[in-house]
């Protein structure tokens, strides 16, 4: 492995051919030829090795061991066993985390699932400037989240911002703490997170959509079906495995949310944005106690592999 | 009943436009609004109007004194990421793709499984290990972890085309004398441009948007992309939104150009990334 990735596919494949010319060795030229093909593939199974399959033993092996501030300037990191773990459950804000993750995940899902279907449904029409509008629905999807959530902080204002001076003008009273209130922050954050991801669900699904032969549609509206009634009956279990991995996508990216929540509330007010990306973050990088942030970032990825199990069948239930 | 429909189907398509147009306004107001708020850097902590009343850069030219710099490090970064990860990628896709060897099976499962493991998680670990390594504050350590983003998705997306590429064709190429990495180079490589491009236009984004490896990643103001930059700057002026919006404005414009010229790049990326 390691002499594969140390010569250069071009000198493997030199001596090949120099091989060859010389004298036919079949056996030999064959396992060449093997070494010169895995040096295609090396550095990337290296470089994932490195960037995920390392983080991943390492964070286990973090969370037995005591972090400090000092660790990063006299390199030590004692282990001391179970510490980490019973200190991060024992504390009031990991349950608080786990609960806002669940409810941000859950209510993000539906949401950005719900609404990007029917617009999914709505782009199916044929209209004229359709693939023009839909082509530009997919901007806020591309802007970088942490800008997004910043531009929607200055929306949410409680004060100055435009959704209240909005509602004010339209007599539902202006003055929601969108982004203050214990009470309302988690929700308004799930709001700005369905907004950034409808157009990705709606992209997908149109996809999805698209591979539905006319016919069938066709078939249904004669038969007498109504279109709520061919739409259940024949759409959507049709699109049952674009709607699995469309969800299973949605739900790793949601779950493991950080940029989003520090732009618009970092994790407040008094904690009631905290959700386990953004307290794995405050334990590692504000509190430099890698150990607790370790053990939050293991059941982070506990809730993902589970997920992760999901995302495979449903990927083997499309026989690709 | 054929009549009422070939006199009412013209009217009924308009309509929707219009309801399209409304809902794409809908989507795209935030948006507006920053440009909007961007234009009135006086309004300060005031209430913005809905359109800015003059055309007042100076927000613009503050942003430009105060973000070009990081804007600048995130092209570099960015770019810096692209070339790794294709430089990485493109050539496992077409092993992946191609070649009949053990184990290929389980390098393609691992590269989707990568996906669903969370960044955070990642810059946990990897911060100690850039310590280590002396990595942080670096330009190469950033590019590095931005390559990461894009590497799986990237090699999922080309081996999903470069498995199309006909086995004579490579065949035809071998026999002409051309060895492995020639024929990647001058047949595999060209036949799968618009598959290259797409994947380097999302590596692009995904390393541009970065904020997460940008701010654990880095301790002090050596490499700081314009995310980490406009993040910085909210905690520390509160007040000067004109000009954070005005830095938001010129962070969101790579988006809006790719979207504008490579519109079908981006479409089939987001497609074939995810369902195929």
């Amino acid at each position: 492995m390691s002499t594969t990735t140390a010569s250069p596919p071009a000198a493997a494949t030199a001596a090949e051919n120099a091989t060859a010319t010389k004298q036919p060795d079949p056996l030999r030229a064959r396992r060449r030829r093997r070494l010169s093909q895995w040096g295609f593939i090396a550095p990337a199974v290296v470089f994932m090795l490195l960037f995920f399959g390392y983080p991943l033993v390492r964070n286990i092996v973090m969370s037995f061991q005591d972090f400090s501030p000092s660790t990063f300037f006299d390199g030590k990191a004692p282990f001391n066993g179970t510490d980490n773990w019973s200190k991060v459950f024992q504390d009031d804000l990991f349950g608080k985390a786990l609960w806002h993750t669940i409810v941000f995940t859950i209510g993000s899902l539906i949401g950005q699932f719900g609404i990007g279907l029917a617009l999914a449904v709505f782009f199916t029409k044929k209209f004229p400037l359709n693939g023009f509008l839909r082509s530009l629905i997919l901007l806020p999807w591309l802007v970088p989240m942490v800008v997004s959530g910043i531009v929607w902080r200055r929306i949410l204002d409680q004060d100055t911002g435009v959704l209240n001076s909005l509602f004010d003008t339209l007599g539902f009273g202006g003055s929601t703490p969108w982004l203050t209130s214990p009470g309302m922050a988690l929700f308004s954050v799930i709001m700005v997170n369905i907004w950034i991801g409808i157009p990705f669900n709606m992209v997908i699904l149109y996809g999805g959509l698209q591979e539905i032969p006319k016919e069938l549609h066709e078939a249904a509206a004669l038969d007498g079906a109504s279109a709520w009634r061919t739409f259940r009956s024949v759409t959507l279990p049709l699109l049952k495995p674009v709607i699995t991995v469309v969800l299973v996508l949605g739900f790793m990216s949601t779950v493991k949310i950080l940029d989003l929540i520090l732009a618009l509330t970092d994790g407040g007010p008094a904690d009631s944005t905290q959700t386990l990306g953004t307290l794995t973050y405050q334990n590692s990088f504000v509190q430099l106690d890698f150990g607790a942030g370790a053990v939050v970032g293991n059941v982070l990825i506990l809730i993902s592999a589970v997920f992760a199990v999901f995302y495979l069948r449903a990927n083997r239930s499309e026989g690709k | 009943m054929a009549t009422v429909t070939v006199t009412s189907k013209p009217k009924r398509r308009w309509g929707a436009t219009v309801a399209g147009v409304v809902i794409l306004c809908t989507m795209l107001f935030p948006l507006y609004w920053m440009v909007n708020t961007a234009l009135q850097p006086d309004s300060g902590l005031l209430e913005v109007s809905p359109v800015p009343g003059s055309l007042d850069l100076s927000g613009f030219t503050s942003a430009i004194t105060e973000q070009g710099g990081h804007l600048l490090t995130s092209l570099v970064v960015a770019l810096g990421a692209v070339a790794i990860c294709l430089a990485v990628a493109a050539p496992a896709a077409y092993g992946l793709a191609q070649f009949r060897l053990p184990g290929t099976k389980s390098i393609v499962f691992g590269t989707l499984i990568t996906q669903m493991v969370p960044g955070i998680v990642i810059a946990n670990a990897l911060y100690s290990a850039y310590v280590d390594l002396g990595l942080v504050n670096s330009y190469f350590g950033l590019m590095l972890a931005d390559a990461s983003l894009g590497i799986p998705f990237a090699i999922v997306l080309m081996r999903s085309f470069m498995v199309a590429i006909p086995k004579e064709v490579i065949e035809a190429a071998e026999v002409d004398g051309a060895g492995k990495l020639r024929t990647f180079l001058q047949v595999v490589l060209p036949m799968s441009r618009n598959s290259l491009i797409t994947a380097g236009l999302f590596a692009f984004l995904y390393a541009w948007s970065d904020f997460m490896f940008a701010l654990t990643l880095n301790t002090t103001d050596d490499v700081k992309p314009v995310t980490l930059g406009i993040y910085q700057y909210i905690g520390a002026h509160v007040g000067d939104w004109g000009s954070v919006m005005a830095a938001s404005v010129l962070s969101a414009i790579p988006a809006a150009v790719l979207l504008v010229l490579a519109q079908k790049y981006i479409a089939a990326g987001i497609t074939g990334g995810s369902v195929k």
